[in-house]
């Protein structure tokens, strides 16, 4: 749309008003007192306030204390996005160029498994790789898994978990970036004698880039911060940062150094996430 | 194209779709899951293996204590959210494609950020807050329904923006030559056509609400959620009526989408 159609008035200021005010008072404002809440001395309680201290050793306790956590979160979550993207492109590559009038019919069925509640899903992968279960014993069978050997309480059931519960935020902007291609390209590089690899290699995966980088950004994000699949499929020796962050806030009351491993997770993530997205270069966001 | 290029070609068309039917099937694996332990009869309380067919969860779905109530609260929760967060977030959206204003920059990162923050940053600083405030004794369904319009809301922006951008503003120019004011414009050229992404936002919202459990178990106070009961739950036992309540929720969802996609194609856009 050309910028001289947008009306200068103050009804984009009052449009704008309530839902900027509500972000500013509950993301913006939290956020920050997060920041202030990592400096705070760690030797106060709920009970008896803290004192400001500006204690940035806050931070060094919490990377030396939980660096096990952190590695674990950044190397399951990388495991689990780069999972989802090989599942996930097939599927929407599928879905964009192969569906033809099933195309709605699929899409729909990609959304639907996840209105059943995320805690439910992950339960049921507790059904599906239990001791006694299918895949299991098909695993000792063909020994690949020791006759004792299990998959719940692993790395393996957290990331199958993972990989699992994120993937329709990996298929949807990867289907809405292929969908946008122009075929004629695709003919075009043919016409030139690529082969049908060659073709993928050079047109199709580049223009797909705004997609891949959507969705590895969007699968990345909630499963670096996830705490709930190590709960529920792995043991505390699976335990990722979500869950040393929860249980400091909820349980340990430790309130500075929890803030001060939140505010690590969230500038790591904003940090990979710039690099990441000037590396593979895209539109903006939002 | 010789016969070995033809193979060759059948192979590779039908070798994606293969695997797209096989990541679909991974998909509903789950689902099958869910659905089956519904018919569940444990064994024992903290058995995830299915043991016994029965009708009784279906029939009784109310008789775990706790759990129907904490349904409901899930549904007021995600209705009140998600009508807060529709309407908040579609005025943003409107200002964003209609309008001009100083600080554009910052209000994109202010939309943007809560998209990218995870939920366990989110939760844990908003219970920071309220604690700080001195409100961590009466939280409550007010703080959950407060962060849940919080989180939805940048949702509900980006899904109704992206519906405004792909709109011709023509239409509403070529109203407005028609002599239609501004408020006839909106109502009869505007809304109309930018009400599916209105609709997709809520749906989107609804379904992250009723969802929620990171965010919402920092601020919950003594209100229990469908989430929260499920977790607390996990801990002694799974109730089968848990996977009675994922199926309904799976099958009204389905009907939903696919209802909506049958009443769309007969109204051409």
């Amino acid at each position: 749309m050309s910028g001289a159609r947008r009306r200068r008035s103050l009804t984009g200021y009052y449009l704008l008003l309530p839902g900027m005010l509500w972000l500013l008072l509950f993301f913006a404002v939290p956020t920050i007192q997060l920041g202030a809440t990592s400096l705070y001395d760690q030797n106060g309680s709920l009970d008896t306030g803290y004192a400001m201290t500006w204690s940035f050793g806050n931070y060094i306790d919490a990377l030396s204390d939980y660096r096990a956590p952190f590695l674990r979160s950044l190397l399951y979550a990388t495991s689990a996005t780069v999972l989802a993207l090989l599942l996930a492109y097939p599927l929407a590559y599928a879905i964009a160029f192969k569906a033809g009038r099933w195309k709605n019919l699929m899409l729909v069925l990609v959304i639907a498994p996840f209105f059943t509640s995320f805690l439910v899903r992950t339960l049921a992968w507790k059904s599906i790789l239990s001791d006694n279960g299918f895949v299991v014993s098909t695993l000792q069978a063909l020994h690949i898994l020791a006759p004792d050997g299990r998959l719940l309480a692993t790395c393996v059931a957290v990331i199958t978990g993972l990989t699992y519960n994120f993937l329709p935020f990996m298929v949807l902007p990867l289907y809405a970036s292929l969908e946008k291609i122009d075929l004629r390209l695709i003919e075009a590089g043919k016409d030139l004698y690529a082969n049908g690899f060659t073709a993928f290699r050079k047109i199709t995966l580049p223009l797909s880039m705004p997609g891949v980088v959507a969705g590895t950004l969007l699968t990345f994000i909630p499963a670096a911060g996830d705490y709930i699949n190590t709960k529920l499929l792995g043991t505390p020796a699976q335990n990722m940062i979500g869950n040393v962050i929860d249980n400091l806030f909820l349980v340990q009351l430790n309130y500075p150094i929890a803030a001060a491993c939140s505010v690590i997770l969230m500038v790591v993530i904003v940090l990979m996430v710039l690099v990441y997205v000037r590396r593979a270069g895209t539109e903006e966001l939002v | 194209m010789s016969a070995l290029q033809r193979t060759g070609r059948w192979v590779t068309d039908h070798l994606v779709m293969v695997v797209a039917m096989l990541v679909l099937l991974y998909m509903f694996l789950p689902i099958f899951f869910v659905v089956l332990m519904s018919f569940n009869e444990p064994a024992s309380k903290l058995s995830y293996e299915f043991d016994a067919f029965t009708l009784d969860n279906w029939l009784h779905p109310c008789q775990q204590s706790g759990m129907c109530e904490s349904v409901v609260t899930s549904l007021q929760i995600g209705f009140l959210a998600t009508v807060v967060a529709t309407l908040l977030g579609t005025l943003v959206a409107f200002a964003l494609a209609r309008h001009r204003f100083r600080g554009r920059a910052g209000t994109s990162l202010l939309i943007f950020l809560p998209m990218a923050t995870p939920e366990v940053v989110m939760g844990s600083s908003l219970l920071a807050l309220f604690s700080s405030a001195g409100l961590a004794g009466s939280l409550g369904f007010w703080s959950i329904l407060v962060a849940h319009i919080m989180f939805c809301l940048s949702f509900v922006v980006v899904t109704v923006k992206a519906r405004l951008a792909g709109l011709d503003a023509d239409y509403e120019q070529a109203a407005m030559d028609l002599y239609a004011n501004e408020w006839q414009t909106f109502w009869r050229i505007t809304f109309p056509l930018v009400f599916p992404g209105i609709l997709a936002a809520a749906l989107l919202s609804f379904s992250l609400s009723f969802d929620d459990f990171i965010v919402t178990n920092f601020n919950h106070g003594n209100t229990i959620t469908f989430p929260m009961y499920v977790w607390g739950s996990a801990q002694r036992g799974i109730p089968p009526q848990v996977n009675v309540v994922g199926t309904v929720m799976f099958l009204l969802a389905l009907a939903l989408v696919l209802g909506g996609s049958v009443f769309q194609r007969r109204r051409p856009a």
